[in-house]
């Protein structure tokens, strides 16, 4: 297991660069993170973009997401679903 | 590559920026690794201070109380539905690999040498020194109102003891009593607060003393969600609540502790509870290290957080003043989470990116009725600016469901924002 997380690490050395949290994509865990009755765990990239799509443009009914998607640009909006999707607000364990 | 390997992968990239993965913080060379000091065990410092450790960078964070109790939802234990005890989490929990936990006052900051020296006498060097200090209250501001009237007119913008002592007083008053609460002028913490806390204190008047009454004396025109308040207070708590703003006598011109009386410019008001809210300013310690200015704020960069005032040192949480973003748990959590990013750029000799933010305020103005203010925030010009089309103000004369519904995502945001400061 060690010796693949290793592998992984150094595989991901340049991929450390491009997995950075983009643009807006911390702010998300404030509400979304584990503890939360709203994780994201098991939605895919798609799904969440299609959803912060839905918000933007006022197809998708939500209490508060619609005010904060249109606060960003479409490419931001897939930067961070593709984020999430692959590596954000996993829960931890120590 | 199967779905196993490659999760493995991702995983090891995520542990450069997921604090605390099993397998350990990120490992940096000795180059790109920092030396960072936190000061402040809040919402902003607990924050930073756990994902720098993340990060892999070299974290002290410095914290006087062994127990932090949110000021979130403490305005639910004056309304009766929830428990200080759920509201305190424990400095110790604050824990994580690569991160060394301080419990002491930080009593001077030397910029020159790039140190902090502790009360206990411990001098601890830093690379980038964070403050997130929060508030103190400012005893000068109000005559009448110094020290040790909070203990006769509680704030209680401080949780934990100035809360429970509010609570005894609403619990000590009869009925048809007169609670008073006067909020400060912009800015100040958590704009919607004192108004949450007269929905929530009516909540618990309703059914255990109805003839009583709550008076709020403003030194401001208008409050933040003030719309959705007035037609919250007219539905759940009609007569109950009355909000007097300055052109209607409301400002506090001074009060008298011993006996519970606020002087208006329209005469003298007699309560049976009085809850000053006086105006504020930083954390001392921001004073001490010279990043704050005439206003009693931080002026700070929208991008890295760094002060304005003394290079080297950045500032989150209540106490900075980045441009915009209002003063949150919420903006505090969000802050420093940027602020590690950007420090772990300038580790590493990168650029710290142009940030986006966002703040959402929720405020109950009963147990299950909930709405927010929101907000989204870039950069321009090295501040941060509010964008004028996204963010806003909950509906009003919503139904029901989404009342309760909006209640609902306001516990929810508190077990997530908590578990990832202090890893509740």
């Amino acid at each position: 297991m060690r010796k693949l997380l290793m592998i992984g690490l150094c595989l991901g050395a340049t991929a450390l660069q491009a997995q950075e949290p983009p643009i807006g994509a911390t702010t998300c865990s404030g509400c979304h993170g584990a503890g939360s009755a709203l994780p994201l765990e098991g939605w895919t990239e798609d799904d969440i973009r299609a959803a912060m799509s839905g918000y933007k443009d006022g197809t998708r009914a939500g209490t508060l997401m619609p005010r904060l998607a249109v606060g960003f640009s479409d490419d931001e909006i897939a930067a961070i679903s593709h984020w999430i999707a692959e590596e954000g607000m996993k829960d931890e364990s120590r | 590559m199967s779905l196993d390997r490659r999760r493995l992968i991702a995983s090891g990239a995520a542990a450069a920026i997921a604090a605390g993965v099993a397998g350990g913080p990120r490992a940096l060379s000795a180059q790109d690794r920092g030396r960072v000091v936190v000061v402040g065990g809040g919402f902003g410092g607990a924050t930073a201070a756990r994902q720098l450790a993340g990060l892999g960078h070299d974290v002290t964070l410095v914290e006087r109380d062994p127990t932090y109790v949110t000021c979130p939802f403490s305005n639910a234990v004056l309304g009766g539905f929830d428990e200080m005890s759920a509201l305190t989490f424990p400095l110790a929990g604050v824990t994580t690999e690569g991160l060394r936990l301080v419990q002491d006052t930080a009593t001077d900051v030397d910029p020159a040498s790039k140190t902090l020296t502790l009360a206990g006498g411990e001098v601890l060097p830093w690379d980038r020194l964070v403050l997130s200090p929060g508030v103190d209250m400012r005893f000068d501001a109000i005559p009448g109102y110094d020290a040790a009237a909070a203990d006769e007119m509680p704030h209680a913008w401080k949780a934990g003891s100035q809360t429970a002592l509010l609570q005894s007083q609403l619990a000590a008053m009869e009925d048809g009593g007169l609670v008073v609460i006067a909020p400060p002028a912009n800015p100040f913490r958590c704009p919607p607060g004192p108004y949450e806390r007269a929905s929530l204190i009516a909540h618990y008047l309703s059914t255990t003393k109805p003839a009583s009454r709550i008076l709020i004396l403003d030194a401001k025109e208008t409050f933040s969600k003030q719309p959705l308040f007035l037609e919250a207070w007219d539905r759940l708590y009609p007569g109950m609540i009355e909000f007097r703003p300055p052109s209607l006598g409301g400002r506090v011109v001074s009060v008298d502790a011993t006996t519970r009386t606020l002087e208006t410019d329209f005469g003298d008001v007699a309560a049976s509870v009085a809850n000053v809210i006086p105006p504020q300013r930083a954390g001392a310690i921001a004073g001490v290290a010279g990043v704050m200015d005439e206003t009693g704020w931080c002026p700070v960069s929208g991008i890295t957080f760094e002060s304005d005032l003394v290079p080297g040192v950045h500032v989150i949480g209540d106490a900075c003043a980045p441009g915009a973003m209002p003063k949150s748990a919420f903006s505090a959590n969000a802050q420093a989470k940027v602020l590690a990013l950007a420090l772990d750029a300038m580790f590493r000799g990168a650029t710290p990116q142009s940030p986006k933010l966002v703040n959402v305020c929720y405020s109950l103005a009963a147990p299950d009725y909930g709405f927010t203010v929101a907000g989204v925030y870039r950069e321009v010009g090295g501040k941060l600016s509010e964008i004028e089309d996204a963010g806003g103000l909950s509906p009003l004369d919503a139904p029901v469901d989404v009342r309760s519904r909006e209640a609902d995502y306001a516990r929810s945001w508190y077990a997530a924002i908590t578990h990832e400061a202090f890893d509740g």
